[in-house]
């Protein structure tokens, strides 16, 4: 050791840092106690509930046209496929199957939900491995996303555009060619994308090999979405148990095998390229029929239980509703994605340099709000 | 596998307990002393391999305490609702499933947490949202004297 640094460092001992609650690479409120010995990483202990709500229990005095509104401010990257969710189990239990201009309707917001989702996910990782200039391309292109929600749905990131049976309304006229328009944009400049960062030998030094999760590990921490997908299995409920109208479009699941930081981050990056895909083949076909199914005033499911799964931008979301025939749900469980996928940030960064941890606790894509719900 | 012939295997693995067909899986009710020795046996099973832990729930049933497992088989893409149940309010207790599912430790952290349910067996028990003073929130019987909701 230096002698600068002598007697200021712990040489054998391990010592404990804080790392947040207040840290930009953890976006939002997560506290992660880590224990060290000189740099490298023995034990991290993630601390979360710093904005716990009890949505579930406000869920338990709350009709479901209401509960609609909580799930938008979950995981606030993918609201509309959180929104979706509910909305499908509430189907299911009341046997309503919506129309087919719904299904494509839903279907192609939700892709273009997971493309922006994606889209922050890749300015901010950026930014946390110190490419700033990430944050800004990203955000950029989001915006246009952002613009196409405002039109038809009212919100930004927030949209609540789905309700039991339907949709809030009809989608904005323009919305077909802006939705277009988009693509067309986004397929030509994603490439910058990958100049700016996938191609960069400082970022691949940083992210190949960091991280490594087993695809036996990723089952039996049941991680889901990209970041299971990355370890090579195959968890897409979106092929495995399709709904909406995923079952009419042609994509493929991104399987990648090696399980690391990097190749977290290229499944997004080639998913953003698939949800295009989806969406052209939706886009032109869209067919007529009513926006919404009729429906009761005051919904009550009929006394049973209630599972549905949707694949968001992060993984597997299960809505869990218990009724007991009333209007309002017995108990209402959300399982969501990204609170399963914190569990093992302990065994993915044992090992590794106190600088890979914040790369590995940013391709986990994590949203505060969904673990502490 | 179709419901029928999954509800056929089940109950050829776990003898002793209930099963019915419900709206959407088949379902089995176990003893809180089964538990960790039938959902091993349903994981190891070839025919069942439901090796994912897809969520866990804890229930308040007004008298009883409850857990509901939604397992889901990764190679044959069925699920299965394992429940189980606990009629002591005061001390619950059930086995831990953080030896059969990794998983399974931050889930029953929050159940733990919220329903006041203790995990035996479970390496780091400890509550996850909310600090030591408050109650169980997730109760039925639970008083709160902020939330107007529930007024």
């Amino acid at each position: 050791m230096e002698e600068a640094v002598k007697g200021v460092v712990p040489e054998n001992e391990e010592y404990v840092i804080n790392m947040g609650p207040q840290h930009p690479s953890t976006h939002g409120v997560l506290r992660l106690v880590v224990s060290l010995k000189g740099e490298i990483v023995q034990n991290v202990q993630p601390h979360i509930g710093y904005i716990h709500r009890g949505i579930e229990k406000m869920c338990e005095n709350m009709t479901y046209p209401q509960i609609i509104h909580l799930t938008d401010r979950m995981d606030y990257l993918s609201a509309h496929i959180n929104n979706e969710a509910v909305c499908l189990t509430v189907e299911k239990a009341l046997g309503i199957e919506v129309s087919d201009r719904v299904k494509y309707i839903r279907t192609i917001l939700s892709e273009l939900t997971r493309i922006q989702s994606h889209q922050l996910f890749w300015a901010t990782f950026g930014m946390d491995l110190g490419g700033l200039t990430c944050f800004f391309y990203g955000l950029r292109d989001r915006e246009k996303v952002l613009d196409i929600f405002e039109e038809t749905c009212g919100g930004r990131m927030i949209v609540s555009y789905n309700a039991p049976g339907g949709l809030m309304n009809d989608i904005h006229p323009n919305f077909q060619k802006r939705t277009k328009e988009f693509i067309k944009y986004f397929r030509k400049t994603i490439h910058e994308y990958d100049d700016l960062l996938t191609g960069n030998v400082i970022f691949q030094e940083r992210t190949k090999g960091i991280g490594k999760v087993t695809r036996e590990d990723a089952i039996d921490w049941g991680m889901t979405g990209p970041v299971g997908r990355a370890s090579g299995f195959s968890c897409d409920i979106r092929k495995h148990n399709p709904y909406s109208a995923y079952d009419r479009v042609n994509f493929n699941e991104i399987l990648y095998n090696e399980g690391d930081t990097f190749h977290r981050y290229k499944v997004r990056m080639d998913e953003m390229l698939e949800s295009m895909n989806i969406i052209d083949q939706l886009i032109d076909n869209i067919p007529e029929g009513p926006w919404t199914e009729k429906m009761k005033p005051v919904i009550k499911l009929p006394e049973g239980e209630y599972f549905q799964s949707v694949e968001t931008a992060r993984g597997e979301l299960g809505v869990y509703i218990v009724s007991d025939g009333n209007k309002y749900p017995y108990r209402v469980k959300f399982r969501s994605p990204n609170f399963v996928n914190l569990a093992p940030l302990n065994i993915m960064s044992k090992g590794s340099k106190i600088a890979d941890l914040v790369a590995i606790s940013g391709s986990l894509d994590l949203i505060i709000p969904d673990i502490d719900r | 596998m179709e419901k029928k012939q999954l509800a056929a295997v089940v109950a050829s693995i776990a003898q002793d307990s209930v099963i019915t067909e419900g709206l959407q899986f088949v379902e089995i009710t176990v003893s809180p002393e089964n538990l960790v020795k039938v959902v091993s046996a349903l994981k190891f099973n070839r025919e069942t391999a439901l090796d994912l832990l897809v969520s866990l729930t804890g229930m308040d049933y007004g008298t009883d305490l409850g857990i509901v497992y939604h397992l889901r088989s990764t190679t044959f893409n069925h699920m299965l609702v394992v429940k189980t149940r606990v009629s002591d309010r005061e001390n619950p207790g059930i086995d831990s499933l953080c030896s059969v599912y990794k998983s399974a430790e931050f889930h029953e952290r929050e159940v733990f947490d919220l329903l006041g349910i203790k995990f035996n067996g479970h390496p780091d028990l400890r509550r996850l949202f909310l600090d030591s003073t408050w109650g169980f929130p997730l109760r039925k019987d639970y008083k709160d004297d902020i939330n107007i909701l529930g007024k």
